[in-house]
């Protein structure tokens, strides 16, 4: 067993050689992502009260005065995605040393759809993130509409967007993926984190699934009302 | 009743292997599964074959000596039930069996179905253990444990060491079986002292033994036959963080 | 040849204490220059392993399994008896020891007892500082419980499963040791024969069983914790490969062997259900306390046993011993259950087997009241047959469960091979003719914890021991004639696999040297064994090479020795002509059918010495005295 004092930079680097460390981070950084897609959800489901004030809002978030602040949410995000990545792509890797040989034949005895497609649904949502950043955010699929510098006419960007039944049908199918990785990355990183019950893990695990689904629902009912002309 | 079984075989640790189908033709549905395997073995000593090598001890289930691979499930169908306990009689005439042994860089095939699992015991030497000297011990009355405490750690000391856990999760990580031993351990008083360093030393071991990767996925819990709890791989977890934030 | 037991004198409470005073200590400096074979590691080898590294002295341990982890002591459900008195309920250090000797029929050392009793309150405090999880109060205090018929609450347990948690921990020790260098572990590896230099104990030929590679390990003394013989009989509650090869070959090679006609029936085991046998499966004798046994009163009655009205069902047991009932001792339940299926009237296909029956212990307590006592030995009941115990009576056979018999040691568990310890169930000390519940565990422990890192150090400091390489002669000559073994085990080339003769051998043993013996049928089995055991090494058929994982080749060295030792045990019962705990001889029994001591003639423990293949061996006496507890009949009227 290990002597007292430690090198601080040794602590760290044997905290994320575990796989547990490589786990915990992926729990915290999951955190942090989840709390964006919900902040995302509510800045968006605005597009349902007064037609100015999504754009408003989107003001907001652009305000030249609190660039900075802006800049460091990105940047503090854009982090967190690369080290969630990098740290799963590590623990896919150590997977496959793992088992070098695969079975004939392998059955699954309680794994869940969503926590068997976690390696599947995470590359296709992060695609879908890269696009929809490029389209909306960037404007490199189709040019965005602006009211003045700094103050994106997002509400017209969004119509525009979700009336191409191809980006529409993109967009529902990476939320669903999403759902279905939040829905086991939501509950786990409970247990990543050390915390499990038997009276709260089974009520934890049903909270997930709601919540996921609630995500869900918010999400895809903006091109939904878009392309059925509930939102104009 | 008849079975077929596909049975891997391999001559030792450097030979290929590979499937060979097998019938055993008078299956009694009372015989357990390795006394099937005993009659085919029988059957193959008469006919000049080399019978089918596989591990096993006690066979009643409590050895964790036996276990292999039965259509891609560790210890064959019944939930809480090792190889050696699962009779012939949850199975029907005809049915195709494939028998695989466990599979993990970690424990690396000796012959036909047999494993080498010596890295669980070189998990156990990292940190599994109280350091307590024979004879130092005081009473043992002396320390109290609550009896929810007592039946907790017992829960989890059950582990056999099978390596169905292993086996059967797809990231082959050694989690349940490093988390019991914390667990077990970790809820008593007596283990306190060496908690941190137990849960650093232990994981750092089963990383050095290319055990996988926890996912939470759950496999290990559903075929473990001591019926194991995917919570003590949690305690693991947050012992170690917390060992890992808190070390002087 | 003269037995020294080394037996201390004087007051019987003091005389491990005096006798640990006078026996020399080795320098703490000095003990890691020497080495200490331990072949074994179960509850007495992975103790004692464990204990003798810690003090410092270099340790080579050595195991058939893939770990040290799956010795068979981890099959032990009960619990452990100690004399911490905890429940105020009269119980003490010498009420342990008169009911040890008492329930060993008066044929074990009082010397020996009276320690075994002492330590097993050191033992108790050891396993719960290891973190072993003992069943607590409510309060946290340590939970008790009687078992086997004792009359105090003295033993400690951990669910069913007391011998796997003893097990873990002695295992754990025995790790950490490993971990730190001090114990070099040496898993799949057999132990096939004793070095003997110069009339010491200096080492073992092993077989690595993964590559088959034969090889010498050299010592200053040899330990064996190897187990005990009830695998002779094939069926038994024993593991697969529990063996007798590590005690044979040293018996072979001049270890005395004591008392091999000891062998211990277990009355409540699941019956066998077919010719495939392969072990039974024992259920805690706990069952009794509840459940009642009986037979139809008519013969080959084929109705399920809830539809056999009250008045057609004899409970024989409570007939017969209407003040012990159901809990009489392990012998008497398992001789009477035989008893009754002899006259015909046994249950189940086969016909050997009576009823065990919870319904009236259902009706009085309620199912949930069996369910919270019984409810994982109900499982394991269901799962193996595949019946319901809550609806129908369980079927019940005695089977062979333990032996305590074993090499012939001193007061300081040496064997009469200088340097040669014995301990656990592999030597013979303790438990007399018959062993009392959670008793078993309590010996292997305290040899290997307590008693054998005492008593090792006297030997090594007080003879001057040469060093021994693999250029020996005694080495050569070991090598080559295990060597020699398999060879002619692969060469026989012939018509029947292992197994089927374990099995013909395990048959003669149950009929005439099983739960009832008779010189008859003694002499019978002595004319069978030997011409059976000819046929086996020209008739033997074992596939494969040596030089690998060959698992038939390890069965067919293992029940060649089954072969020699069973002759022996055959030899020492006819030989006893006396009843005595688990050695019931037929025409020494009372007018009631109770087993009739001899102790004029027959108070000795027997240690026949090795003469040969096939040679009579020869028989030394140990005799018993009791100074203490005087001999008395048991009854259970």
């Amino acid at each position: 067993m290990s002597a007292i004092a430690i090198n601080p930079v040794y602590r760290v680097v044997r905290f994320y050689e575990a796989p547990i460390g490589k786990k915990a981070i992926m729990a915290l950084t999951g955190v942090v992502l989840f709390g964006y897609v919900v902040a995302h959800l509510v800045g968006n489901l605005q597009i349902y009260g007064d037609p100015q004030q999504i754009n408003k809002y989107a003001a907001l978030l652009h305000n030249p005065a609190t660039s900075g602040l802006l800049w460091g949410a990105r940047i503090a995000l854009l982090l967190a995605v690369v080290m969630h990545i990098v740290a799963s792509i590590q623990l896919w890797k150590l997977k496959n040393d793992a088992r070098p040989v695969a079975y004939v034949k392998k059955d699954d005895a309680a794994a869940t759809y969503a926590s068997r497609t976690m390696m599947w649904s995470g590359p296709i949502v992060a695609a879908f993130v890269i696009f929809h950043v490029l389209h909306l955010t960037v404007g490199a699929v189709v040019p965005l509409q602006e009211i003045a510098p700094n103050e994106p006419n997002v509400r017209a960007n969004v119509i525009a967007g979700f009336s191409n039944p191809a980006i529409s049908a993109f967009y529902i199918l990476a939320i669903a993926l999403l759902c279905i990785h939040l829905y086991h990355g939501l509950w786990s990183m409970f247990q990543s984190l050390g915390f499990s019950h038997p009276r709260y893990t089974p009520k934890l695990k049903k909270g997930a699934a709601i919540f996921a689904i609630l995500i869900a629902i918010g999400n895809c009912s903006i091109p939904v009302a878009v392309m059925v002309g509930l939102v104009k | 009743m008849k079975i077929i079984l596909h049975i891997w075989r391999q001559r030792n640790c450097k030979d290929k292997g590979k499937m060979t189908r097998y019938e055993v033709p008078n299956v009694n549905q009372e015989m357990s599964f390795l006394e099937m395997l005993d009659v085919l073995n029988e059957d193959l000593i008469l006919k000049n074959e080399e019978p089918v090598a596989f591990d096993h001890d006690c066979r009643e289930g409590i050895c964790g000596t036996c276990g292999c691979m039965v259509n891609g499930m560790a210890h064959g169908p019944l939930p809480g039930t090792t190889l050696c306990q699962l009779h012939m009689r949850h199975f029907k005439e005809g049915d195709e069996l494939y028998l695989e042994p466990w599979r993990a860089a970690a424990f690396p095939v000796v012959k036909d179905l047999v494993v080498d699992r010596s890295a669980f015991d070189r998990i156990i030497a990292a940190g599994g253990y109280i350091s307590v000297a024979t004879g130092s011990a005081p009473d043992g009355n002396a320390v109290l444990v609550p009896k929810e405490n007592a039946e907790c750690s017992m829960d989890a000391a059950a582990c056999i060491g099978c390596g169905a856990c292993v086996a059967m999760c797809p990231n082959a990580s050694a989690a349940l079986f490093t988390g019991a031993k914390i667990a077990h351990l970790g809820l008593l008083p007596q283990g306190q002292p060496e908690r941190d360093q137990r849960a650093i030393a232990m994981v750092a071991q089963a990383r050095q033994e290319l055990f996988g990767s926890c996912t939470n996925i759950g496999e290990c819990e559903a075929v473990c036959p001591k019926e194991i709890k995917l919570e003590v791989i949690a305690r693991m977890n947050g012992d170690f963080i917390r060992a890992s934030l808190t070390g002087r | 040849m003269e037995l020294n037991s080394n037996s201390p004198t004087g007051p019987i409470e003091t005389r491990w204490e005096r006798h640990r005073f006078n026996l020399k200590l080795v320098n703490p400096a000095n003990k890691r220059k020497y080495n200490i074979i331990v072949v074994g590691s179960g509850l007495a080898g992975g103790s004692a392993a464990a204990s003798l590294a810690e003090l410092g002295y270099n340790v080579d341990c050595f195991c058939f399994q893939d770990s040290p982890r799956r010795a068979h002591s981890i099959a032990a459900q009960g619990g452990i008896n100690a004399a911490k008195n905890y429940h105020n309920d009269g119980d003490s250090i010498y009420r342990l020891f008169y009911d040890t000797v008492k329930g060993g029929d008066f044929r074990a050392r009082e010397s020996n007892v009276h320690r075994l009793a002492g330590i097993s309150l050191n033992i108790i405090d050891q396993c719960v500082a290891q973190g072993v999880p003992f069943a607590r109060e409510y309060s946290g205090y340590l939970d008790n419980r009687s078992f086997g018929g004792a009359q105090v609450s003295r033993t400690f347990y951990a669910r069913g499963q007391t011998g796997q948690q003893l097990l873990l921990g002695a295992y754990q020790a025995l790790e950490r040791q490993i971990g730190m260098g001090a114990v070099k572990m040496f898993p799949r590896t057999e132990m096939l024969d004793l070095i003997v230099v110069d009339g010491r104990a200096r080492g073992i030929v092993t077989r690595n069983l993964i590559t088959g590679t034969i090889e010498s390990h050299f010592s200053d003394a040899v330990v064996l914790g190897t187990g005990g013989y009830g695998n002779v009989y094939y069926l038994s509650t024993n593991a697969k490969g529990c063996n007798a090869t590590a005690i044979w070959r040293a018996h072979k090679r001049g270890a005395l062997f004591a008392n091999p006609c000891f062998t211990q029936i277990h009355p409540t085991c699941i019956p066998v259900s077919g010719e495939y046998q392969s072990k039974l499966t024992l259920m805690s004798e706990s069952l009794r306390n509840d459940g009642r046994v009986w037979v139809p009163t008519t013969k080959r009655d084929k109705r399920v046993p809830s539809q056999i009205p009250e008045a057609e069902r004899d409970y024989f047991l409570e007939r017969k011993y209407p003040s012990f009932g159901n809990l009489v001792p392990r012998d008497v339940a398992s001789r009477n259950a035989k008893a009754v299926c002899d006259e015909g009237r046994g249950v189940g296909e086969s016909g050997l087997a009576v009823y065990l029956d919870f319904r009236d212990a259902i009706e009085r307590l309620g199912a949930s009241v069996i369910k919270e006592r019984y409810g994982n030995l109900f499982d394991m009941y269901n799962r193996i047959t595949g019946e319901d115990p809550y609806k129908e009576a369980m079927r019940i056979y005695p089977a062979m469960h333990y032996t305590m018999g074993g090499l012939w040691v001193d007061y300081n568990l040496m064997s009469n091979v200088p340097g040669l310890y014995v301990i656990g169930e592999a030597n013979f000390s303790d438990h007399g003719a018959n062993r009392l519940g959670a008793s078993a565990l309590m010996q292997g422990l305290a040899d290997g914890y307590f008693v054998l890192p005492n008593t090792i150090g006297d030997y090594l400091a007080s003879n001057k021991l040469e060093k021994v390489d693999s250029s020996h002669a005694a080495a050569r000559e070991a090598e080559s004639s295990v060597h020699a073994v398999t060879r002619k085990l692969l060469d026989a080339k012939g018509t029947r696999s292992v197994d089927s003769y374990h099995r013909e051998l395990g048959k003669i043993m149950w009929e005439h040297c099983g739960m009832a013996r008779n010189a008859e049928g003694l002499k019978q089995a002595l004319a069978l064994i030997p011409p059976l055991r000819e046929q086996y090494w020209s008739d033997v058929k074992v596939l494969g090479a040596g030089e690998e994982l060959n698992q038939s080749l390890e069965k067919a060295g293992r029940v060649a020795d089954f072969f020699e030792l069973a002759e022996l045990m055959c030899r020492d019962a006819l030989d006893r002509n006396e009843s005595c705990g688990g050695h019931f001889r037929e025409e020494y029994q009372t007018p009631e059918g109770e087993a009739a001591r001899d102790d004029e003639n027959f108070a000795y423990a027997a240690a026949w010495g090795f003469q040969g293949v096939g040679q009579p061996p020869v028989l030394h006496k140990e005799p018993l005295t009791f100074e203490y507890v005087h001999p008395s009949q048991r009854s259970y009227k």
